[in-house]
């Protein structure tokens, strides 16, 4: 166990499965300038600068993990996701189901999303359900430098495209790193805090956001229970299942904006199978229905905070 | 198991031209019966699929397209597979789970097609970069049309294979049409091939209706790219003589144009050529032609007697 950031736990989940496994391969625009250190001991082979031109990142990808390597891109940014859509959604999500199972795609892409660093809107867009809502994708979005090394070396070594979200701001936030085979598995959330009266289910930078709050209702004896999706696809749901009939009370948070957002599935998933332990309406506290602002006051406007998700929790309990 | 199939003399690509149209023309014929559902043939393109496809070697990879019957046959793909795959059963290369429009069979190196015009040139540097870092032998075949060519993709795909050295025969069927679009409503010039000089790389223009000259173009453009791991993009310029996707009248196509083209048509063409060189006699003509019939009539008692896919698999391989 050692203190790291999130890049360098990044850093040590990458150089270990590429020490492990030499089908993988790491490419995209500055891959190869930003990490010397992959470029110096894996070679200018496996760890590759791209050109600007996202869709051919993630179609080479694509190409790449369906005849024998598994590729991580990094795409920089979320949204420009949008330029590899067709390579994300239609070949690497689809093509295997198309095939009749004749391939599979291990592979990881990787893009930077979440206020904080006041980039705006096309550079910070929230769009995690888009891909969510994609067959044949995986998607995930850790919240700590622990479970980025853990979540990625899961991903890497699963045979699906995995959607590998970081929260920028997250990127130089330190945290206690186990070394080396420190696995996370997909799908599984993370209880960071046990409570009895309300469940707040959350992921990625939002969650330290629900933590906080947390402990500001444990002041006015209130106990919050605090679960870290990590995996949005596939989703935990028997943790919030069970966790929402252990409290009855359920609130959602998260940055993307409401309408059709992960928080919807979630409310779903409550209401459909935990409805008779209810004690109250689901509640969702969310981004707007806007695009990403930069300015800095704009910018915490449409991120959740700590007294919003108090005042949400308060209304639960009535 | 299929055999891939690699007899380039002119006797076996003639045969396997004639496969093809009256793989193509049943397909036509089924569709205008009714209860089958619309194809993209590539009518008109056989040459450029036998040509480039006996071109190449057993560890070549092949990306194809919507057009794809060409391509797979003439690497040795079972028309009774293909056939069940369009009908939707159980027996197809897929198991019925792609249909027509994007066809693959892994065991004879035929992968990855996509029916998003150009996808498949997103998709053939990943599988060239595989052949590279892994040190396969094999290069990659990758087919598109003009209209592809008009997608960004494909500018993106050609500078990254020739930055990376990556092994692939970029092979664009110039068939002047794109979709119900005239391709000169798209581009102000005539070739496609113009365009590799602006990566880096070499272009070749080939008569895409002359079968000989194809295969000789594509043997000396991938013992090029085997020895230099470049890539090459080969123009085979040619024409769609039926319609985008079927069942389609082709009201839109200029007749006289249509005529012209057709008096080019491959296959009569090397037929012609083979007869008065006595290359081939009016007998072996007829044989081939009855085995192509036959091939075609049990292809569509295999398709017809073939089960449609249990409906349990309606969720099956969508996850690894």
């Amino acid at each position: 166990m050692s203190e790291m950031i999130v890049n360098q736990a990044i850093g040590e989940a990458l150089a270990e499965e590429m020490r492990r496994d030499p089908t993988v391969v790491m490419f995209g625009e500055g891959v190869a300038t930003k990490r010397k250190d992959l470029v110096a001991e894996f070679g200018s082979q496996r760890v590759r600068n791209t050109p600007m031109a996202e869709g051919i990142i993630a179609g080479t990808a694509a190409g790449a993990a369906a005849t024998g390597l598994r590729p991580i891109v990094d795409l920089l940014f979320a949204p420009f996701l949008c330029l590899a859509m067709d390579e994300i959604i239609n070949s690497a999500g689809k093509l295997r189901y198309i095939s009749g199972g004749q391939f599979s795609f291990p592979l990881v892409a990787i893009a930077m999303t979440g206020g904080g660093w006041t980039v705006g809107a096309q550079h910070n867009h929230n769009n995690e359900a888009w891909f969510v809502h994609s067959p044949g994708l995986k998607v995930v979005m850790p919240s700590n430098a622990a479970d980025f090394k853990g979540l990625l070396k899961s991903a890497i070594r699963d045979d699906n495209p995995v959607i590998f979200f970081i929260d920028m701001p997250l990127m130089y936030q330190a945290g206690q790193v186990p070394a080396g085979e420190h696995i996370v598995p997909l799908g599984k959330a993370a209880t960071l805090r046990e409570g009895k009266d309300v469940t707040i289910i959350s992921y990625a930078k939002v969650v330290h956001t629900c933590m906080q709050a947390a402990n500001t209702l444990a002041q006015i004896g209130v106990s919050a229970e605090v679960i870290d999706l990590r995996s949005l696809k596939p989703l935990d749901e028997k943790a919030l299942i069970d966790s929402a009939r252990k409290t009855g009370r359920v609130l959602i948070v998260h940055e993307a904006s409401r309408m059709c957002g992960v928080g919807a599935e979630v409310a779903a998933i409550v209401a459909e199978q935990a409805f008779e332990a209810l004690k109250a309406p689901v509640l969702r506290l969310t981004g707007p229905d806007a695009p990403a602002p930069s300015s800095y006051v704009l910018e915490q406007a449409f991120m959740p905070q700590p007294d919003g998700v108090v005042a949400a929790v308060k209304k639960l309990m009535g | 198991m299929d055999e891939i199939k690699t007899d380039a003399s002119p006797k076996a690509m003639l045969e396997c031209m004639m496969l093809i149209r009256a793989f193509e023309e049943n397909n036509k014929a089924l569709n205008a019966a009714g209860n089958f559902p619309g194809t993209c043939t590539c009518i008109g393109q056989e040459a450029s699929a036998v040509g480039v496809v006996r071109a190449l070697v057993k560890n070549d990879l092949i990306l194809t397209n919507h057009r794809s019957a060409g391509h797979l046959i003439a690497r040795g793909a079972d028309p009774r597979r293909i056939l069940a795959e369009i009908m939707g059963r159980s027996t197809g290369y897929c198991k019925g789970k792609s249909g027509t429009l994007h066809v693959s069979a892994k065991e004879l190196g035929v992968i990855l097609t996509s029916t998003i015009v150009g996808g498949e040139l997103s998709l053939a540097t990943g599988v060239a970069l595989s052949q590279s870092v892994l040190k396969r032998q094999g290069i990659v075949a990758c087919f598109f049309g003009d209209g592809a060519a008009c997608e960004g993709i494909f500018h993106e795909s050609l500078n990254l294979a020739a930055m990376w050295n990556l092994p692939i025969l970029y092979v664009c069927e110039n068939n002047q049409w794109q979709a119900y679009v005239r391709r000169d409503e798209t581009m102000l010039t005539d070739h496609i091939s113009k365009r590799a000089s602006a990566y880096g790389i070499e272009g070749i223009t080939v008569d895409g209706n002359d079968v000989e000259a194809v295969w000789a173009a594509a043997r000396d453009a991938s013992a090029k790219i085997r020895n230099t791991k470049k890539p090459i993009l080969l123009e085979t310029y040619t024409y769609r003589l039926s319609g985008h996707f079927e069942p389609d009248d082709m009201g839109y196509v200029d007749p006289e144009e249509l005529a012209e083209w057709k008096s080019k048509d491959p296959i009569s063409r090397l037929k012609a050529k083979m007869l008065e060189s006595k290359a081939l006699t009016s007998n072996d003509a007829a044989q081939m032609e009855q085995r192509v019939q036959r091939a075609i009539s049990d292809a569509v008692s295999f398709a017809k007697a073939s089960p449609f896919p249990e409906p349990s698999e309606l969720t099956t391989d969508v996850y690894a």
